[in-house]
């Protein structure tokens, strides 16, 4: 079975990591491990836009990463996008080995005024539960109910289920 | 529903056809690519697209030349052009010349599915002439609605009835009878099935919250607000709103409720653009809406807007046949949360949940048997592992206090105790008037409890 290895890039909220390891380590039979990958991520940030090109950031890290057999997945804290869009969530591969996700806009003080730490834990379980659901194949779900079901943006993060569907879940390996 | 939809992106420049490309790939679209307007025209007459997604500036045939020569050959073609902000102009024009709609590069993600969805969907019910998928007559229920009583079975059939409308429809029902779960199942056996339904708990928002929650705000709308954020009307456009516990919300935001759900169009918190969004209202409660109004707590005007089909949902008490169907499927369901072999319950557990009134309706049954499941040691769970509450409010029958009487004078006290010796409230419970509940007192010397 694979592993699933966390890499935090410009990731600094300790706290958040270690909750998601542990809601990750309930969802799947895989082991979950964090990596340390060195990698400076400044060449990747765009002026004009101030944030970071993701698919560059994915590029660069596969060819660091040969030694990791399973699902990469790197966490950080900077906003992200492709050309063609304002902002990401993440990005992440069809059918292969490594995603991304920025928790930037999943802190709920961006959209009210007031922080709340379940809220971004339980958005980020879900992020990355859809980013790595990528990387098993799937593509979105049109139900609601599941966490594959696209998200555009906060709204309907927080609409979507935390779970997979019962179609989709057959197509992840290791999630119990 | 698989998307079966073809997507043309044409844009020269690659890491843009790139990142659309794999952005609807991800969203279940067949996705092509063209860098110029030639290479685009050429496919095109190869095979037809659903949609295209044209970069207004590019070398050689401009995004409108390539608009014109498309719309020649497929006048119903669907043509989302884009733009730089510097252009809008130019593409304004092009939307007089055919043009389905214009996005600026870079594009709103949000923005951009809604568009893209929106054409797809107006050019499918053009193409199908608009038949209604009447395919499926049996009702698709949500997994924990359970029941096979002739009441849950009447309310099968209103929902089939009035989900395939776009009704308001008002469900009414005491605390944890399953509200939601009704509204939930007229929501997945409508047309808006593949949009959300949005639940608003009227009683747990905050006065000064509940502007912004409903409506939404735009980026620095107040402190902190460095995000726009789309308010539940908006999240439900295409879908269906569900406004629980209707009763609690103040005079105030009943005026701006009705007008939102009469217009269907509002302006978020800080912001100037007229929102306008798609959605059906359920609403829910569990109190007499006719008394509040009657009060003058609960506009006349709205209680008519919201209140054309109701759904009235029975207590448990009232369809206990239900409880043994509902029994079984919470301890599936908890069995397989918890990893437990508990997939029975004794004959003796059993009775007592039959015969226990259930104040807290399914909602109390189905904690009752997730309490049950964590303490169970057996293979079947037991009197023993029932919550303590539940136990002691089963009208025991020790010894041969088993006549009519006794079980009389013992529900009576049950009914007392539980509402604080609320003479009015014990006999509204009871359905009898206050002379004769206090001639029951006398007669079986109840007296309360210090």
């Amino acid at each position: 079975m694979m592993d699933i290895f966390i890499a935090p890039l410009k990731f600094y909220s300790n706290v958040l990591l270690q909750n998601l390891i542990k809601e990750l380590s309930k969802r799947f039979s895989s082991s979950i491990h964090v990596v340390d990958i060195r990698l400076n991520i400044d060449n990747f940030f765009s002026i004009d836009r101030k944030q970071y090109f993701s698919t560059q950031i994915i590029a660069e890290v596969m060819k660091l990463t040969d030694q990791y057999n399973g699902k990469i997945i790197l966490l950080t804290d900077v906003d992200l996008f492709v050309p063609a869009l304002t902002f990401i969530f993440g990005e992440a591969q069809l059918n292969g080995k490594h995603s991304i996700l920025s928790v930037c806009r999943l802190h709920e003080i961006f959209y009210s005024g007031i922080s709340n730490e379940n809220l971004l834990l339980e958005r980020t379980i879900k992020e990355t539960l859809h980013e790595l659901g990528h990387n098993y194949g799937l593509r979105h779900c049109i139900d609601w109910d599941c966490v594959m079901h696209a998200s555009h943006g906060i709204e309907e993060v927080d609409i979507k289920g935390i779970t997979y569907c019962n179609k989709c879940r057959t197509k992840v390996e290791g999630y119990k | 529903m698989d998307k079966k939809e073809k997507i043309l992106i044409v844009d020269d420049e690659k890491i843009v056809r790139e990142s659309f490309y794999h952005w609807f790939i991800e969203d279940n679209y067949i996705v092509d690519t063209a860098e110029d307007g030639e290479t685009a025209l050429n496919k095109y007459a190869k095979e037809k697209y659903d949609l295209l997604l044209v970069d207004m500036k590019m070398p050689g045939m401009s995004g409108l030349d390539l608009l014109s020569k498309i719309k020649a050959i497929d006048k119903d073609a669907i043509i989302i052009l884009i733009t730089a902000f510097s252009s809008v102009p130019t593409a304004i024009t092009a939307l007089k010349n055919g043009a389905y709609d214009y996005v600026t590069k870079p594009v709103d993600p949000d923005e951009l599915s809604h568009l893209v969805k929106r054409a797809l969907e107006q050019r499918a019910l053009k193409i199908e002439n608009i038949q209604l998928k009447e395919s499926i007559d049996e009702i698709i229920k949500p997994d924990n609605l359970i029941g096979e009583s002739f009441q849950i079975k009447k309310i099968y059939e209103l929902v089939h009835s009035v989900s395939r409308t776009d009704t308001t429809v008002m469900i009414r029902g005491e605390s944890g009878t399953g509200k939601e779960l009704v509204a939930k199942a007229i929501h997945i056996n409508s047309g808006r099935k593949y949009s959300p339904i949005i639940t608003v708990n009227c009683g747990a928002l905050a006065e000064s919250l509940l502007e912004s929650e409903l409506f939404g705000h735009e980026k620095g709308a107040f402190t902190g607000a460095q995000f726009r954020r789309k308010g539940k009307f908006e999240m439900a456009d295409g879908g269906t709103i569900f406004l629980d516990e209707i009763g609690s919300i103040s005079l105030r935001m009943q005026i701006e409720l009705l007008r939102v759900i009469e217009t269907k169009q509002f302006n978020r918190v800080g912001g100037n653009e007229l929102i306008k969004s798609d959605f059906r209202v359920i609403t829910a409660t569990n109190e007499s809406l006719e008394d509040l109004v009657k009060a003058g707590k609960f506009r006349e005007d709205l209680y008519y807007r919201i209140n054309v089909f109701t759904i009235v949902i029975p207590p448990l008490r009232e369809r206990r046949d239900d409880i043994p169907l509902l029994v079984n499927f919470f301890l599936n369901k908890f069995s397989s949360a918890m990893n437990k072999k508990i997939k029975k319950i004794s004959k003796e557990a059993m009775d007592f949940l039959m015969n226990y009134d259930w104040p807290g309706n399914v909602r109390e049954l189905e904690n009752a048997i997730e309490r049950a499941m964590v303490v169970g040691k057996s293979d079947s769970i037991t009197v023993d592992d029932l919550p303590f509450h539940v136990s002691r409010n089963y009208l025991e029958l020790p010894g041969d206090e088993k006549s009519l009487s006794s079980m009389e004078k013992k529900y009576i006290n049950r009914i007392l105790n539980e509402s604080g010796w609320n003479i009015s409230k014990t006999a509204q419970i009871l359905e009898i008037d206050r002379v004769t509940l206090y001639n029951k007192i006398n007669k079986y010397d109840l007296r309360k409890l210090e």
